[in-house]
């Protein structure tokens, strides 16, 4: 009776946990398989490196990433030089100086990824009034957030028979309501990659959310394999723990 | 507190000390030779388990606010500072995320375990009450803890929810105004709301020791429901029940850990990482799962209440989810004096374990009703599961309290466990 009821309990909360994240208009995504994904996963190092190319060449012209150091880079493998130049490659503005004036200065490690825009409003005015929003968290703010933004970076169409775009509106497939003010920003060939990988749309996209989803979870690879240790160790604990209550209770019974 | 004649202790020291002040001889007392009955199945591991939450809330909750700025500027980019740069700060902040819903499912099955063996039940009807009002002390903390982040269901789940109070007639605006410290959610909220949330876990510490009081003072109720009737019914808690907590403590800590280290953000919503934003409301505000089920009661009254074919309208129906909301709770505070039937356990209540099945369904129900939005056939299941609800209380434990046939009971906890009953000891 008593493990038939706590299994009734179990499953039942299962079904409540599993449904209770299921609202709003349903859009289903490709499901594609990361190599981050599961208690294993781990980052591709290639992958991001190509995928900080993309955002580098293509989103930051609009998308911010203000949680994100140009020191964090040396998580996708490059060395510490390769950071001074990348970072050195921006111009930050930096102050007051003892006159009291601000001044330009070459980007160093410890500053966050420049922004493209220095306000929001300024980011709204230059883009039809659709503020293009900060992607260090993108993957973590949206709902199955990876396969989302795959997704919507090749989910762009002519819309259908019937459907109106205002001017600076684009159909996406993927976007909830369809019109984004987003253009399509990846086209074939429009970076080249030194690896020699393909220089597809679907390639940018499966590299640039790899790269975006290390920037939202930077401590993931960490994460996961403190949690293989710390449940082996429960395991163990638990296990040794249930052999002394079982003998201690063996007196009784 | 001292009180009857002491033992002495073997070691010079802790004579020493327990002559003067008997905490050894109390803590002796309480936790090593305190007589257990000797049938609890795991059902009883929870309240041990809730303990051990309420501590790592506490530990990671003040290692969290070293770190977290308390501003509308600051809050957000300060809770991310600690997942990237503080360290180990990601481990605090995801202990302390998904603990508070551990806590709540300890809690939970903790509660569905006292009204299972009818724990509620003379005489430990304060002892009952207490434990709804930690409940109610816990909402209330977790409540203000999701707002500290201050992403946009921090903002939109605290402007929706201190709305509710603008529902009281005459007074109604002024106290939200109060509570808001200002004309919306802003500063001053998240300011006094952190100052709370602070303080809030300390005075469930206070009454979680009034809940272990009165629990040493009566007893421990058991799986049958039936009084300890002698020494031969009990076992001395240590090392019995400590090892067997120890156990229990285990397992469920790797259940935790596990969404801790490979799923952090699935018992979260992804809204909470855009930052707040007042000027963008959220396709559907929800609150944390652990409130949904009272979120779908407020939101199914979706009616006036008053004399009807009239405009007289005594409650509207703001109000009425509001009061609906609070009267569930209420309902369980009063639970002890509302089920009067002799027996306590439901393993010799045929009718009322089936109706606190149904009620268990129901709450899960109300649970799934509360994560959509409140349109379509959403509204009316969840105006007939807030039925459902109340009518457990006050339709069906009525009835049981005069028709369901009173079972003969084993003679005694002893005996049942020699005849190796389907509830005997594990
Ligand atoms: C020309 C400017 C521009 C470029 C380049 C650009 N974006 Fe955007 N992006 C926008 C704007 C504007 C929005 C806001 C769209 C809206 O709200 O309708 C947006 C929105 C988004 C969103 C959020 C969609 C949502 O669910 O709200 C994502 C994700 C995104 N962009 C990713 C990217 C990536 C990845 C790249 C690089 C491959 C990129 N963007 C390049 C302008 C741009
Ligand atoms: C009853 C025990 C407690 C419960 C149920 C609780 C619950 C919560 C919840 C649900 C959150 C939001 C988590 C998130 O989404 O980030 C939170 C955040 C927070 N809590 Fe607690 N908490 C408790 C105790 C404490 C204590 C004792 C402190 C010490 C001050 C504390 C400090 C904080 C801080 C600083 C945050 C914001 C940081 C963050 O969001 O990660 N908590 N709490």
């Amino acid at each position: 009776m008593r493990t038939k009821i706590l299994a009734a309990a179990l499953l039942l909360s299962m079904v409540g946990f599993s449904s209770a994240h299921a609202a709003g208009e349903h859009i289903e995504y490709p499901d594609v398989k990361w190599s981050f994904e599961g208690p294993f996963g781990t980052f591709d190092r290639a992958a991001l490196q190509r995928g900080f190319q993309v955002y580098k060449q293509v989103c930051s012209a609009c998308h911010g990433m203000k949680k994100v150091h140009y020191r964090n880079l040396s998580a996708l493998g490059y060395n510490e030089d390769e950071i001074k130049t990348i970072a050195a490659e921006y111009q930050i503005t930096d102050g007051p100086n003892d006159e009291g004036d601000m001044f330009d200065r070459p980007g160093r490690p410890s500053d966050r990824f420049k922004s493209p825009y220095p306000n929001d409003n300024a980011g709204k005015f230059a883009n039809n009034g659709a503020l293009p929003p900060d992607l260090s968290l993108m993957i973590k703010a949206r709902k199955d957030g990876a396969d989302y933004v795959h997704a919507l970076l090749t989910g762009y169409e002519t819309p259908p028979e019937g459907e109106e775009l205002l001017n600076g509106q684009h159909w996406n497939k993927y976007f909830a309501g369809h019109k984004i003010a987003m253009a399509a920003p990846l086209a074939d060939g429009a970076v080249s990659y030194e690896d020699g990988t393909e220089g597809t749309v679907e390639q940018y996209a499966l590299d640039v959310t790899h790269f975006l989803a290390w920037a939202a979870e930077p401590e993931m690879e960490k994460r996961k394999q403190t949690g293989i240790k710390v449940i082996l160790f429960l395991v163990v604990f638990a296990g040794l723990m249930y052999a002394v209550k079982r003998k201690i209770w063996s007196k009784v019974h | 507190m001292a009180s009857g004649p002491r033992q002495k202790f073997d070691n010079p020291v802790i004579e020493w000390v327990d002559s003067r002040l008997p905490i050894f001889t109390l803590m002796n007392k309480e936790y090593g030779v305190f007589p257990t009955p000797r049938n609890f199945n795991y059902f009883w591991n929870f309240g041990a388990i809730a303990m051990v939450m309420l501590v790592t809330m506490i530990v990671t909750g003040i290692t969290l606010a070293m770190h977290y700025n308390t501003s509308t500027a600051g809050a957000f980019d300060s809770v991310e500072r600690i997942m990237r740069d503080v360290n180990s700060g990601w481990l605090i902040r995801y202990l302390h995320m998904n603990g508070a819903s551990f806590f709540f499912i300890a809690v939970y099955i903790h509660i569905f375990r006292g009204m299972y063996y009818g724990s509620y039940k003379k005489p430990r009807e304060l002892l009952w009450m207490l434990g709804v009002l930690i409940f109610l002390l816990m909402m209330a903390t977790a409540f203000m803890g999701y707002v500290l982040p201050w992403g946009q269901m921090s903002f939109w789940g605290a402007t929706v929810i201190t709305n509710l109070f603008s529902a009281i007639p005459l007074v109604g605006d002024s106290i939200v105004t109060f509570l808001w410290g200002g004309f919306s959610v802003d500063n001053p909220t998240l300011t006094r709301f952190f100052a709370l949330h602070y303080l809030l876990p300390f005075v469930i510490v206070g009454v979680v020791f009034l809940h272990v009081w009165a629990l040493h003072v009566t007893g421990s109720n058991n799986p049958l429901g039936i009084d300890v009737k002698g020494p031969q019914d009990t076992l001395p808690f240590h090392p019995y029940y400590t090892m067997k907590d120890m156990f229990g403590i285990l397992v469920f800590l790797i259940v935790y850990v596990a969404f801790v280290f490979f799923m952090p953000n699935a018992l979260g919503h992804p809204d909470n990482y855009i930052p707040a934003n007042p000027m963008v409301t959220p396709a559907h505000i929800v609150p944390e799962w652990y409130f949904l089920p009272f979120y779908a009661i407020l939101r199914a009254i979706t009616f006036d209440i008053g004399i009807p074919f009239t405009d007289i309208v005594f409650i509207e129906a703001k109000l009425g989810g509001v009061l609906a909301m609070f009267g569930s709770i209420a309902m369980l505070f009063i639970l002890p004096f509302l089920d009067t039937h002799p027996i306590r356990s439901a393993t010799f209540r045929p009718w009322y374990r089936i109706a606190l099945f149904g009620f268990v369904v129901v709450f899960l129900i109300l649970g799934v009703c509360g994560s959509k939005p409140a349109e379509g056939f959403w509204v009316p299941l969840s105006q007939l599961c807030t039925l459902l609800y109340f009518a457990f209380f006050v339709v069906a434990i009525p009835f049981f309290n005069k028709k369901e046939p009173v079972a003969e009971l084993p003679p005694s906890i002893h005996q049942a466990v020699l005849t190796s009953q389907p509830v005997a000891a594990e």
